[in-house]
């Protein structure tokens, strides 16, 4: 029995999370556009007003609709997301590549670094970072990358430690192959697959973290909104106007689980310890 | 074995020494001193705070200094909280914030490695199945949107816990378990995972051929090889959950270390904030150490290797 068909669900519920992840990213890149309402506009006849016909998720205290602030924060969180695992991507493959296929101590000392670095309240040095250099979007999105490239340089070591002594990697040495087109030709290829499956299981704890420094008061700030923004504006009023509250929250979580549903099926379809099939 | 705790400790010293002077080296690059407000102070008063502060010294002095300071345990003065040093304001924080975290592992191990275990026993059975759909939504479901939902649900609606402060043991009960929820689910995966292969190892099979009662052969058989991944998980779960602790704090309105953090994040007080990183960071590094020796002390192989 492969892993596969251990998880609850199997093909059905990768593919109602696929369905769902599709929707909320829809919702996001469109709903903004098609809209009777902008992200800014303020409904006077409808303040701090429950889920209706005319407002969907309701509205904040200034009667500006939740339905357009959520999809709008969403693609806010949704990008955030992307650029910073963008960024952990082009950090972390050369890294975990050069480690495995160099091997010996320059490996040792490179993935001690990684060890040290995994160890760190990261999140916090993020913070300080923010702190230090001023709110800029720029800086967060560096620093989200710089945080989650760790995870992708040890997977990438492993798979280039794997192929590394493969026979076609000997015959392109053979034919006279440089190290950085064999790396570049021949290994990355190679490791692309399980880093394209890790990198969805990295979407949803970039999301989170984003919405962790948002959600304090530090990242995305207004007139600009976020998941993160919109939690924590919803918690202040959460005894009045749940809604506020459970709408992007729903919208995160939903994001979260389906990406944590997608990778993990993923990544048990890679298995190749379950799977003798694979390559 | 002695090599190998020297080499670890080595490890976590060297770390701490980059911690700390990447930290320094970043409140240093900051634009605009500490000193810059609304309203721009006269040069020669800017010119003394900045003496008193040490700030007018040479980059390598001040750093010596803040060393020198940092092993006596004084980390400097909070710029925004004028009466208040550093250290006072996180020897004030850190009872709440050490219980709170303590609180919180204690209670995701004990529910996680239930769960885990469980499950773990009938890989592939409803009751494994429900357990992981379970655990996989509570991994969807941050502590910023669970913990105001337990506010609203078990201080707002059924008024059984306060919604924050920190008076009594009662008011911890909520963000404990809000913090350790995340971990309660890393934990149950972990453990059913390891639990589902261990079930397979030949002497657990002999225990079991032998007669032993199913607790026992959990209990002695299973869980000390079950039990290494979780060991090394703990390292990371010590900074996640100090990590979620800032979060949890400004929910349940805490006064711990995180909320310190949070408050000086806001306004921009330097040394608060790379005071609670240092801390934060030397309690996570000593953790990891421990970590280690437990692992090293549990497998005998690691004692062999150096």
């Amino acid at each position: 029995m492969s892993a596969a068909q251990q998880r609850p669900g199997g093909t059905h519920l990768m593919i109602f999370a696929a369905a769902l992840l599709l929707l909320v990213v829809c919702g996001a890149l469109l709903a903004p556009a098609f809209s009777s309402w902008g992200i800014e506009d303020m409904d006077w006849d409808a303040m701090e007003a429950p889920p209706s016909a005319s407002h969907w998720f309701g509205t904040d205290q200034v009667g500006r609709d939740l339905f357009v602030r959520t999809m709008a924060g969403g693609r806010v969180s949704l990008g955030v997301a992307l650029i910073a695992i963008t960024v952990s991507l082009c950090i972390g493959v050369p890294w975990g590549m050069l480690a495995g296929y160099i091997g010996g101590r320059t490996d040792q000392v490179m993935m001690r670094i990684v060890d040290a670095l995994y160890s760190l309240p990261l999140i916090l040095i993020v913070i300080l970072l923010v702190v230090v250099f001023g709110r800029n979007p720029y800086l967060l999105f560096l620093a989200l990358g710089a945080l989650f490239w760790l995870d992708i340089a040890r997977i990438v070591r492993g798979e280039t430690l794997r192929v590394r002594h493969a026979a076609f990697i000997e015959a392109a040495r053979g034919m006279g192959a440089s190290t950085p087109e064999l790396l570049r030709r021949h290994v990355l290829p190679n490791v692309l697959g399980p880093v394209v499956v890790y990198a969805t299981l990295a979407l949803p704890g970039v999301i989170l973290a984003e919405s962790f420094i948002s959600f304090l008061g530090l990242g995305i700030q207004e007139p600009s909104t976020s998941w993160g923004v919109l939690v924590a504006d919803g918690t202040q009023v959460m005894e009045s106007s749940p809604w506020m509250l459970i709408f992007p929250g729903l919208c995160l979580g939903v994001t979260v689980w389906s990406c944590n549903t997608i990778g993990d099926r993923l990544r048990d379809r890679l298995d190749r310890r379950d799977n003798p099939n694979f390559i | 074995m002695t090599a190998y705790l020297g080499s670890r400790a080595l490890y976590t010293l060297l770390t701490f020494f980059v911690v700390v002077t990447v930290v320094f080296a970043l409140l240093r690059a900051a634009p605009g001193g500490p000193f810059d407000g609304e309203r721009r102070l006269p040069p020669e008063i800017e010119a003394n705070l900045q003496a008193a502060y040490g700030l007018d010294q040479p980059l390598t002095t001040q750093y010596l200094r803040y060393w020198g300071n940092l092993l006596t345990g004084d980390l400097g003065p909070s710029f925004k909280q004028k009466d208040f040093t550093v250290g006072e304001l996180i020897a004030a924080g850190l009872p709440i914030s050490l219980g709170l975290g303590l609180s919180a592992l204690v209670l995701a191990l004990m529910l996680g490695m239930g769960i885990g275990i469980t499950a773990g026993l009938r890989p592939g059975s409803n009751l494994d199945q429900g357990l992981m759909a379970v655990t996989n939504l509570n991994l969807a479901l941050p502590t910023i949107i669970a913990a105001p939902l337990m506010v609203l649900i078990f201080s707002v609606g059924l008024a059984w816990f306060p919604a924050g402060g920190s008076g009594s043991a009662r008011h911890f009960v909520l963000p404990a378990v809000a913090l350790a929820l995340p971990y309660v689910a890393a934990i149950a995966r972990l453990m059913r995972g390891s639990i589902a292969s261990a079930r397979l190892e030949p002497h657990v099979r002999t225990a079991r051929a032998k007669g032993l009662s199913e607790a026992r052969v959990v209990w002695r058989h299973m869980l000390p090889i079950a039990a290494t991944p979780l060991i090394s998980f703990l390292g990371p779960a010590a900074a996640g959950l100090l990590t979620g602790s800032v979060v949890v704090e400004q929910i349940f309105d805490l006064p711990g270390i995180g909320r310190y953090f949070v408050q000086g994040a806001l306004n921009r007080d330097y040394t608060l904030v790379m005071g609670v990183v240092i801390v934060y960071a030397g309690a996570i590094l000593t953790f990891n150490l421990l970590v280690d020796l437990a692992y090293g002390a549990l497998d005998p192989r690691m004692r062999l290797r150096s």
